[in-house]
């Protein structure tokens, strides 16, 4: 495996990415949103009087919910650069000569992968910073403490996300090879959101409590999905099925 | 430098390319001709590594065609314009250019000057900041073909490469075979322009699923209907008829006062058949020689087939 190869397909994706204004401005707004909005709402919700709102006590239980919602739209934002990676090279039908190279699979899969995976991440990572230090902004007065960085946050940024970011990222090199344009690719690899909107929902209903063992717990079940999607992505990225089976 | 046997490639029932041998030697131009189907796309693909073969033996620079451990070398030494262009289309044509050359291992050096010269050579040189997605079908075909060629390969497979373009780009592209000719590359060009193929390749394989026929673009043209001759005179009569069938083993056909006669080396056999029609009283005027052409042997040997 030449890293190098598969770096210059990654390089080449992000220059195209960049002339995608729809790509980049799905990347950048999406977590951004999230890290405004979020410390939004605490503020305006906790504490309005009369027994309404948000009580303080409550926000040690709500704000580990609310980080995991950063595990929730790595889906989408990997779906949206994913899906041009891949589908997109398809339909421009670009794929062909690109295989034609001495370029194994591997690195052109390891190479689409990066691409895929590095955007969205940083774009994570950058929103997940600003929400964290807004919601510390706004709670501090309440709780008399700092809130974030804990372990929790950790495990859930630094364990969590980058796990389901590369089930997306497996998912949708599984969906590229069944679709023929790259909305239905979108549509269907957004569907990866599921779980993690299911395990956020199971916390917040109280059926779970996303403390960090359980974060762990869902670690380890992801690190399974992943190698095993890892197989069926990498079978179903050969160049012979990719010219013969691909749609 | 491109040899196969018994190549085969099935999906499924279905054969797309049946027990196909050939054999083209280095610096020649290879014409595939065959209808849409015929499985020239398969032959290409197969040769450049892209899909694997059912059966039967390739090679290409003494590399097995379909071994692990040759595939990319021989990826390497070839160069590929697929039929549809399969360009960057929001990448500008250095940065599609450049990004290939990475691929194939090139220095910046050779990159660089390897660049220059075919966007030259190609007369896009001034287009070279531009994003391909704004170039005419033809200038994105030719940034194709420059894309093919940025690591220097001995072996340039092209898929159809004048197909949908207009006649002033199908000559460049023709010209610009004929340049790499001249520089000693091995090009085997899949078409079914045959026009194309007559004017620029050396050797020609007629593909209808199994390969119909295989020569050079003469021998094709012979190996149909040979040549006739056709023979104007003031009046055909019996005598002259007679005379000819003396001389003349070819098919002869008679179309008021003109005689038709079918021969292989008109050079040698028209003094005869001329001779003959004057001592039998005919009074000749006019003697024309009509080649049978490639589009002949093309048409005829498809349709058996079908």
């Amino acid at each position: 495996m030449n890293l190098s190869k598969s770096w210059t397909v990654a390089a080449k994706d992000f220059k195209v990415f960049r002339r995608k204004k729809n790509i980049l401005a799905s990347t950048v707004a999406l977590p951004l949103l999230v890290s405004v909005l979020l410390p939004a709402v605490i503020l305006y919700s906790t504490n309005r009087g009369a027994g309404k709102g948000i009580p303080d006590a409550e926000l040690p239980i709500l704000l580990p919910a609310f980080i995991f919602f950063f595990v929730i739209i790595s889906a989408p934002l990997i779906t949206a650069i994913a899906s041009y990676a891949l589908v997109g090279e398809k339909v421009e039908k670009s794929l062909e000569p690109l295989l034609a190279t001495p370029t194994t699979d591997g690195e052109i899969l390891l190479g689409k992968s990066i691409a895929a995976f590095l955007p969205p991440m940083a774009s994570i990572y950058a929103g997940a910073t600003i929400f964290m230090a807004l919601m510390d902004l706004v709670t501090f007065p309440k709780l008399g403490y700092y809130f974030f960085p804990n372990w929790g946050v950790a495990v859930t940024l630094l364990l969590l996300a980058p796990l389901a970011a590369i089930l997306s990222v497996e998912a949708n090199v599984i969906v590229s090879a069944r679709v023929s344009d790259v909305r239905a690719a979108q549509q269907l690899g957004v569907l990866t959101t599921l779980p993690f909107a299911g395990i956020y929902l199971a916390g917040e209903l109280g059926l779970i409590s996303l403390d960090t063992n359980t974060l762990l717990s869902i670690s380890g079940l992801l690190v399974i999905a992943d190698v095993l999607l890892f197989f069926i992505s990498t079978a179903t990225f050969r160049r012979d099925e990719i010219l013969t089976k691909w749609k | 430098m491109i040899e196969t046997e018994g190549l085969t490639k099935k999906f499924g029932d279905l054969t797309a390319v049946d027990s196909v041998s050939f054999k083209v030697e280095e610096g020649e131009v290879f014409g595939f001709l065959g209808p849409n189907g015929a499985g020239k796309t398969t032959t290409v693909r197969m040769l450049c590594c892209l899909i694997s073969k059912t059966s039967g033996e390739a090679r290409i620079a003494d590399y097995d065609v379909g071994k692990d451990s040759d595939s990319l070398k021989i990826r390497k030494l070839i160069g590929f314009v697929p039929d549809s262009v399969g360009l960057y289309d929001d990448l500008t044509a250095y940065d599609n250019l450049e990004f290939y050359g990475k691929l194939y291992g090139c220095t910046e050096v050779q990159r660089r000057e390897n660049i220059e010269r075919f966007l030259k050579m190609l007369g896009l040189w001034d287009k070279k900041d531009v994003t391909a997605g704004t170039f005419s079908k033809g200038m994105k075909q030719k940034l194709a073909i420059a894309r093919a060629l940025i690591h220097d390969p001995r072996v340039l497979f092209m898929d159809e490469p004048t197909v949908n373009l207009d006649p002033e780009s199908a000559k460049t592209v023709r010209d610009f075979i004929l340049e790499l000719k001249k520089e000693k590359k091995t090009i085997f060009l899949n078409t079914h322009n045959l026009d194309e193929a007559q004017r620029v390749c050396d050797k020609i394989g007629i593909l209808n699923t199994k390969l119909m026929a295989l020569g050079t673009p003469q021998e094709l043209e012979r190996s149909v209907r040979g040549r006739r001759t056709v023979i104007q005179l003031e009046k055909v009569d019996d005598a002259v008829i007679a005379a000819l069938k003396r001389v003349s083993r070819g098919n002869t056909a008679v179309d008021g006062d003109r005689l038709t006669v079918d021969v292989v080396d008109p050079k040698k056999e028209n003094p005869d058949i001329v001779d003959a029609v004057v001592r039998a009283g005919g009074r000749v005027q006019s003697v024309t020689v009509l080649d049978s052409s490639l589009e002949d042997a093309y048409l005829k040997l498809v349709r058996e087939a079908a």
